[in-house]
């Protein structure tokens, strides 16, 4: 990778929000689902991008704006990885499909996502044949066969169907199936969380290694803050549709600077039974997207929250190098 | 304290269209009332199984081994379990003396019957109460569990509360009944970290207020650290290690436990590589003769481990383990 490709974001995003309208409601507005609300991220080339949130917070939204899955109501969202541009807020059908090539999702159920009729073989060379990539079915099988070699799938493997295989194989075969395009920008939606914690190391360490030996970008949601920390370079917090809270990893769980961010550090059940009642505790629950609270978002479980919380939305400030906040006291309660 | 229940060679096979398949094998605990168990393992490992029996609620093509022994001891006097035949001798221990709660608060609650309808109509099925008492008890409840404005969440569905709210209506309905067991499947699983830790919370505290024993069943060896005064590890049906749980999390002695430790990513050390168990958990139609674990296991011995099945040995007071290698370990072989 040159040092001038590494200067330019692989994927920019400014203001991005996407809005859902709900129907029914009768007389009067429709209400509105703002499931992601002016978001502002640039994903480098070859990074691991966490990005972590509740449910409800908008991450698996933002995952499938990115990959063009959902339309975006406002903001501009640019792919570039060197070689090809697109514009992807104002994106062409034509133009969509060549992204779909070089933007792929692995899923969170490996039980689900693999067609139960299908081969092993058939369902990697799926995406193949579908985007007309290769030329012939000799290629295809090459193709097949490297992909399947990197994700630790042999030849035996490839004649059998889905269901002879555990959880942690399928998940390998998804993986298979989502790279088998050569994309370059993969969004892992949660693709470890079924998995048992066994099984689960071993396709982190897999997708780790992946990503190295191919130079891929990864956007890596997930909920569970202690497999981010281990896997990803850089983390974004989302709640309720907004970013809180951006950094490098290690600074994120080293010095968090949003009180979200903290508690969510604290309510992971650590391996120590000692910490017994140490958990910093959040009351309440998230609100809904459809009727959110003026001013911050977090104000209603915030702890620290005082009047200007409620009525002013913090803007999104930078903290140190690469780490961004948004919280009105950010500053004080450092102190 | 006084012993709640004992468990003894609780052996669980399921006829399957695939053949016999032996879900629990040969596993026995005890517990004390007031006391937490948490019942880990993987998915397959039999503890949903295991938590079941304990109410007879597996499905009828479920075979109890012969020599299964399962008794809850209680204020005027001991239950067999396994002798309860009839539903209506279950309900002495279905939703009075023990009751449970499920992963997917959802699915538990009949979704076109509010919430108070079928509180009370639990407490009327096993309580003498009024329906006015019932009411009032209920109420009292969902209030005990941190639901606000409980009076008007009674009238409401399931539907309309949030997963949280859902899971705490759970356990007040479970509660009501004053069980003296309460087995809780992986009651926080399907929730956020900050709604489980609300919730682990209020375990807690009801287990201080009423004294009941608890027997937690997850995959999340954090979640138990955080909970349990005592861990059981279950591996495909067998009991594999048991033992108070700072012993265990923090001197595992089976490979199995040391294994699913060190495959946990760890928040104290971010560097610290992530180990996979090798290998994929057997299917249960596949059992491996001798040790269950002994296919994956990085430190199997030849010629034992893959035939004969370990018993257990006691690696301190109160916790012992299942393996060879370690049993031969302490005799200085």
């Amino acid at each position: 990778m040159s040092e001038t490709t590494n200067k330019t974001p692989l994927i920019s995003v400014k203001d991005l929000s996407v809005h859902f309208g709900l129907r029914g409601g009768g007389f009067g507005k429709k209400p509105v689902v703002r499931a992601v609300e002016a978001v502002n991220i640039d994903i480098a080339p070859g990074s691991f991008f966490g990005l972590v949130g509740e449910s409800g917070s908008g991450k698996t939204t933002l995952g499938r704006a990115l990959l063009r899955a959902v339309p975006i109501t406002r903001g501009k969202l640019t792919y570039d990885d060197g070689e090809k541009q697109y514009n992807l807020a104002k994106i062409q059908k034509e133009q969509l499909k060549d992204y779909r090539s070089r933007a792929q999702l692995i899923f969170q159920d490996p039980y689900a996502a693999l067609s139960p009729r299908m081969t092993v073989r058939d369902i990697i060379a799926e995406p193949l044949e579908v985007m007309k990539l290769t030329n012939s079915r000799e290629e295809t099988d090459e193709r097949v066969r490297e992909i399947a070699d990197k994700c630790r799938l042999n030849l035996e493997h490839l004649r059998r169907f889905p269901h002879a295989f555990s959880g942690g194989q399928r998940q390998r075969i998804s993986i298979a199936r989502a790279l088998v395009s050569r994309p370059k920008f993969v969004v892992a939606d949660e693709s470890v969380a079924a998995l048992d914690v066994s099984i689960q190391a071993d396709v982190l360490n897999l997708l780790k290694s992946i990503q190295q030996e191919m130079g891929l970008t990864f956007l890596f949601i997930s909920h569970d803050l202690s497999v981010v920390a281990h896997i990803c370079d850089y983390v974004a917090v989302m709640y309720l549709g907004r970013l809180v809270e951006t950094a490098p990893t290690r600074q994120l769980f080293a010095a968090p600077k949003h009180p979200y961010t903290k508690a969510l550090l604290s309510a992971i059940p650590s391996l120590d039974p000692d910490d017994r009642g140490k958990a910093q505790k959040l009351e309440g629950e998230i609100p809904s997207p459809t009727n959110p609270p003026p001013g911050c978002k977090f104000q209603t479980r915030c702890p620290f929250a005082i009047d200007i919380c409620k009525k002013d939305e913090p803007e999104l400030q930078v903290a140190a190098e690469n780490h961004n906040v948004s919280c009105h006291r950010w500053k004080e309660l450092m102190e | 304290m006084s012993r709640l229940l004992d468990v003894e060679n609780l052996t669980l096979q399921f006829d399957t269209d695939e053949g016999r398949i032996t879900a629990v094998d040969d596993v026995s605990f005890s517990l004390e009332a007031g006391q937490v168990m948490g019942l880990v393992g993987e998915s397959g490992s039999g503890k949903s199984v295991t938590a079941k029996a304990l109410m007879k609620l597996n499905p009828p093509n479920a075979i109890y081994g012969e020599k299964t022994r399962i008794t809850l001891h209680l204020d005027d006097g001991p239950i067999e379990i396994m002798d309860l035949k009839t539903t209506t001798d279950l309900k002495v221990i279905r939703g009075g003396a023990i009751s449970m709660i499920f992963q997917e608060p959802m699915a538990s609650f009949a979704p076109a019957i509010t919430i108070g309808d079928q509180m009370t109509e639990q407490l009327q099925i096993h309580t003498d109460m009024s329906i006015k008492k019932a009411t009032e008890v209920s109420i009292e409840m969902l209030d005990r569990v941190g639901i606000s404005d409980a009076s008007s969440r009674f009238k409401q569905f399931a539907f309309e509360l949030s997963g949280g709210m859902r899971q705490r209506a759970m356990i007040a309905m479970a509660l009501s009944t004053n069980p003296k067991l309460l087995i809780a499947d992986e009651p926080t699983t399907a929730l956020d970290v900050t709604i489980q830790a609300q919730v682990i919370d209020l375990m807690k505290d009801l287990v201080d207020d009423f004294g009941m024993g608890i027997i937690f069943i997850t995959h999340d060896l954090g979640v138990i650290a955080q909970t349990a005064d005592h861990v059981a590890v279950m591996y495909l049906g067998r009991l594999v290690e048991q033992g108070p749980v700072r012993e265990v999390i923090r001197t595992p002695a089976h490979p199995y436990t040391k294994g699913l430790i060190a495959a946990l990513p760890r928040m104290d050390d971010l560097d610290a590589p992530l180990e996979p168990i090798p290998g994929d958990i057997p299917s249960p139609l596949e059992r491996p003769p001798g040790c269950v674990f002994n296919t994956r296991c990085p430190v199997a011995i030849d010629g034992i481990c893959s035939t004969e099945v370990p018993s257990f040995y006691d690696v301190s007071n109160k916790h012992k383990t299942a393996c060879h290698l370690v049993e031969r370990e302490a005799h200085g072989k």
